[in-house]
């Protein structure tokens, strides 16, 4: 209450909730419980295959490229970065400043798609490896492929958050808006550092 | 007196509403078809999961009937093979997914803010959402009954290969998929907004040790919701990718494996049958010590033990599996696991018949249907726990051994509860009682056809009668305990009528009382009937579990802290509600016509056609989707306030 009186917005509790934190916050963390649940379970069916492959599969290391993977994933870790910058900004009422972050956190979201795009390019026209005609195309497809589709939400997301900033709408007290789109942001990020780790370079060792 | 606050002091709309434009104009009918669709009231939201699941409770019991007239005689002909197919897969779906887990749902809205001292859940217009992408959800699985390829006839479980489009060509399975899919949308969202409520909202003074049981028991509910619906989504996603797209996810020739569809199904359908049981449990948490007169016994031990429940839930699945060769190790360690949850569960029973002894017993409806149900949960636990051991459940898997376990614990266990869960809240929701003649007559009525129908199923089952075999040989010695159970069947279908005739006959006509008719112990008796719109005029302070109990023993104590809080409230600007919107409905509508398009629709196969019907529907259900979801996002949440006259006179002013 005193924080009200003062003038200034505490964004890191909220007093008219029962354990001080915003509902939408909590909203967003149970969320992201579950959506850990469902890409474990994917990641899940992607290493019970890779313990079972079928005469003929090839071999992922033949197909896989290391060192685009690494730089969309670092490409990724940097537009977590951009994201957190955003949500700072927000929190201290700089709204220019929190655009400039959003826009950089969507390049490199777009960049990270884009890469995406053109390693699936390359694994189906390439490499020969698709969706449909080895085990490993169906895990490795589906499982980056809804990351993918995360990913896409998130920048779609974010776009509509930026477009929204310029209306004259959007204000210090919306920050909460902004922080949960962030927590979805660094959970997208986290898994697929997980993906990363699991699909790509476990097979290396 | 109540009511007489409301309508002396309330000033509904007395500021302006700033409608952003005409495309954000939030509507403000407050009876009608229109305040139905935008309604945001988690009581309203109850009352529709609820007469959603009722209709659909019937539609499921007919069809149970219809298997029962096939197996009454050996060798009968009534129905077809294919349609015998169709009937138990969609009883067992409607049943679960469209019948009981609504039918919980209701109870979850309605009761639940009350039982905290909320006005409402946290994310109103997420709960509107829920119910109708559940309407959307219950639509796609239900319309192959009117279309050439049939209703969905995989059995509930969607076993592969035999749903994969090798052995299913057609859209029957697809319509089950994307059913499926959508409903698990709403579940996962209404119980997001459920843990936010329960966890953020409630009143002063309530802290966790002091819920209400039924509350705790929503809680973990909506937990095992969240983390166990995921494992389908992703078992739905991998079996519609192989149909849709050849992908190998149970494609043998390819390298996949179908036991892994058996693996992620059951990883979700084993915590989903502690999803069906623990709201009864809760709900009989709340009636034994009302109807007793006494506290429940052992509350931390019973909170304690459900939430082991729903923990140890997740370490189970693989005993619908013991069959399938999975290795000594394996089937050993699931057998002990389910061992092992038998505890919890027989820790609550005892503590019910705790509650029960030496309490002031009062014999009214939805007493006798509690007691009915710790007896045949009991029953249906019991045959649970023999299916534990593995070498026996060999002979008992995939009979009617396990037919007559489960309908033990779902409608003996579930449907009981529910049933008296809506005997003792109909005064709260509805300001009438149901006469005790007929509601026990109705009890009666039903515990002798369950009683009839499944007891010697438990016989046949282990005298080698298979499940989901649409007829039988008369040498079997199968015939006469199927006609006992045929005839069992038709009884509960008049009991059950009965039960159905006389809710409605009270709802129009049934005999008015007061609030608190059982003298209850809970906060959301302390309401007056019909509870008001806001429900509290003042956010109760709680002191004690058994809240209500408590302010009826300290009545002085109660009215200071409600006159100063009263205060408080109106210094703040008075009571915040929200406004209604139409959006959660329009977006479900879009995932209703693009679910239709993606799970009945055949691709075009001509190359020179990119977007073909199919795709065209699809993309108008998904535009109407954004659509929907957009203006929800842009219309704010902004509400209007209500002010009480603070002494409760009927001045005017």
């Amino acid at each position: 209450m005193s924080s009200v009186a003062s003038g200034a917005i505490d964004h890191h509790h909220d007093s008219t909730t029962s354990t001080g934190i915003p509902n939408k916050k909590l909203l967003m963390w149970a969320f992201l419980a579950s959506d850990c649940m469902f890409f474990g379970c994917l990641i899940s069916t992607h290493l019970i295959y890779r313990l079972h492959p079928p005469a003929g599969t090839p071999a992922a290391t033949q197909v896989f490229s290391i060192e685009l993977t690494s730089f969309s994933t670092f490409i990724l870790l940097m537009s977590s970065l951009m994201m957190a910058l955003a949500v700072n900004a927000i929190q201290k009422g700089n709204l220019k400043s929190m655009r400039a972050s959003l826009i950089l956190t969507i390049i490199c979201g777009l960049i990270f798609l884009g890469c995406q795009v053109y390693e699936f390019n390359e694994f189906v026209y390439v490499k020969h490896l698709t969706i449909s005609n080895s085990i490993l195309g169906t895990t490795f497809f589906t499982l980056t492929g809804t990351h993918g589709i995360h990913v896409l939400l998130g920048v779609i997301w974010l776009t509509s958050m930026l477009i929204y900033s310029y209306t004259g709408r959007l204000t210090e007290k919306d920050a909460i808006d902004v922080e949960s789109m962030g927590l979805y942001w660094h959970f997208v990020d986290i898994v697929w550092i997980v993906i990363f780790t699991v699909v790509y370079l476990l097979e290396y060792i | 007196m109540a009511d007489a606050i409301t309508k002396s002091g309330f000033t509904a709309h007395d500021e302006k509403i700033t409608a952003r434009s005409s495309l954000f104009y939030r509507p403000q009918a407050k009876t009608g078809l229109m305040s139905w669709l935008t309604t945001v009231d988690h009581k309203r939201i109850g009352f529709l999961y609820g007469v959603f699941a009722l209709f659909f409770f019937l539609v499921g019991g007919v069809e149970a009937l219809l298997i029962r007239i096939q197996l009454a005689v050996p060798n009968n002909n009534f129905l077809s093979a294919q349609q015998y197919n169709e009937m138990f897969t969609m009883h067992a779906t409607t049943m679960i997914f469209l019948a009981i887990m609504p039918l919980s749902a209701a109870f979850f809205n309605f009761i639940m803010p009350l039982q905290i001292g909320a006005r409402d859940v946290a994310f109103p217009r997420l709960n509107a959402f829920s119910l109708w992408v559940f309407v959307a959800g219950a639509i796609i699985l239900n319309i192959g009954w009117f279309m050439h390829d049939g209703a969905p006839n995989g059995g509930w479980f969607g076993y592969t290969p035999l749903t994969t489009r090798t052995f299913s060509p057609n859209h029957a399975i697809d319509m089950w998929v994307m059913g499926l899919q959508l409903l698990g949308v709403a579940s996962i969202a209404a119980s997001l907004n459920f843990i936010t409520t329960i966890i953020n909202m409630r009143a002063p003074g309530l802290t966790m040790m002091r819920l209400p049981v039924f509350t705790w028991m929503t809680l973990i509910t909506a937990f095992l919701i969240v983390l166990s619906f995921p494992a389908i989504t992703i078992a739905l996603i991998e079996l519609m990718m192989d149909r849709s797209f050849s992908t190998n996810f149970f494609e043998v020739s390819n390298g996949g494996m179908p036991i892994l569809w058996t693996h992620l199904f059951w990883v979700f359908g084993h915590p989903e049958v502690y999803i069906l049981i623990l709201p009864a449990m809760g709900i009989i948490s709340e009636i034994l010590p009302t109807f007793s007169r006494k506290p429940l016994f052992g509350y931390p031990i019973v909170v304690f033990s459900g939430a082991c429940i729903g923990f140890l839930g997740f370490g189970v699945w693989s005993h619908h599996m013991f069959t399938t060769g999975m290795g000594t190790v394996a089937t050993a360690a699931f057998a002990m696991t389910t061992m092992a949850i038998a505890v919890p569960t027989g820790v609550k029973i005892f503590n019910w018949v705790g509650t029960i002894w030496g309490g002031h017993i009062s014999m009214r409806t939805p007493m006798m249907f509690a007691l009915g149900f710790i007896w045949l949960f009991m029953i249906g636990g019991l045959s649970g726990v023999m299916h534990s051991a593995a070498p026996a459940d060999a002979q008992q898997h995939n009979s009617y051994f396990v037919v007559a376990h489960f309908h033990y614990v779902l409608i003996g266990g579930s449907l009981f509860a529910l049933l008296a869960g809506i005997h003792y809240w109909f005064p709260l929701m509805f300001g009438r009682k149901v006469s005790e003649f007929w509601g026990k007559l109705s009890f009666w009525v039903i515990f002798i056809g369950f009683n009839t129908t499944f007891f010697p199923m438990h016989f046949l089952g282990l005298n080698g009668m298979p499940r989901r075999t649409f007829t039988y040989d008369p040498n079997m010695g199968w015939s006469n305990s199927n006609f006992i159970a045929t005839i069992g069947a038709f009884i509960l279908g008049v009991g059950v009528t009965i039960y159905f005739v006389v809710m409605v006959y009270t709802y129009f006509k049934g005999e008015k009382v007061k609030n608190d008719p059982w003298d209850g112990r809970t906060l959301e008796w302390s309401l007056p009937n019909p509870v008001p719109e806001y429900n509290y005029a003042v956010i109760p302070v709680v002191h004690a579990r058994d809240a209500f109990w408590y302010q009826k023993q300290h009545k002085a104590e109660i009215e200071a802290e409600k006159a100063k809080a009263a205060k408080e409230e109106e210094l703040h600007g008075g009571i915040h509600m929200p406004f209604q919107s139409l959006y959660p409905f329009i977006a479900s509508l879009g995932l209703l016509i693009g679910g239709i398009g993606v799970s009945t629709m055949d691709s075009n196969p001509d190359p020179k056609v990119i977007v073909g019907k199919k795709l065209t529907v699809c993309f108008i259900g998904l535009a109407i989707f954004l659509y929907g979801v957009y203006c929800w996002a842009l219309e704010g949440n902004e509400g209007y306030h209500i002010h009480l006259d603070n002494h409760g006179d009927d001045h005017k002013h």
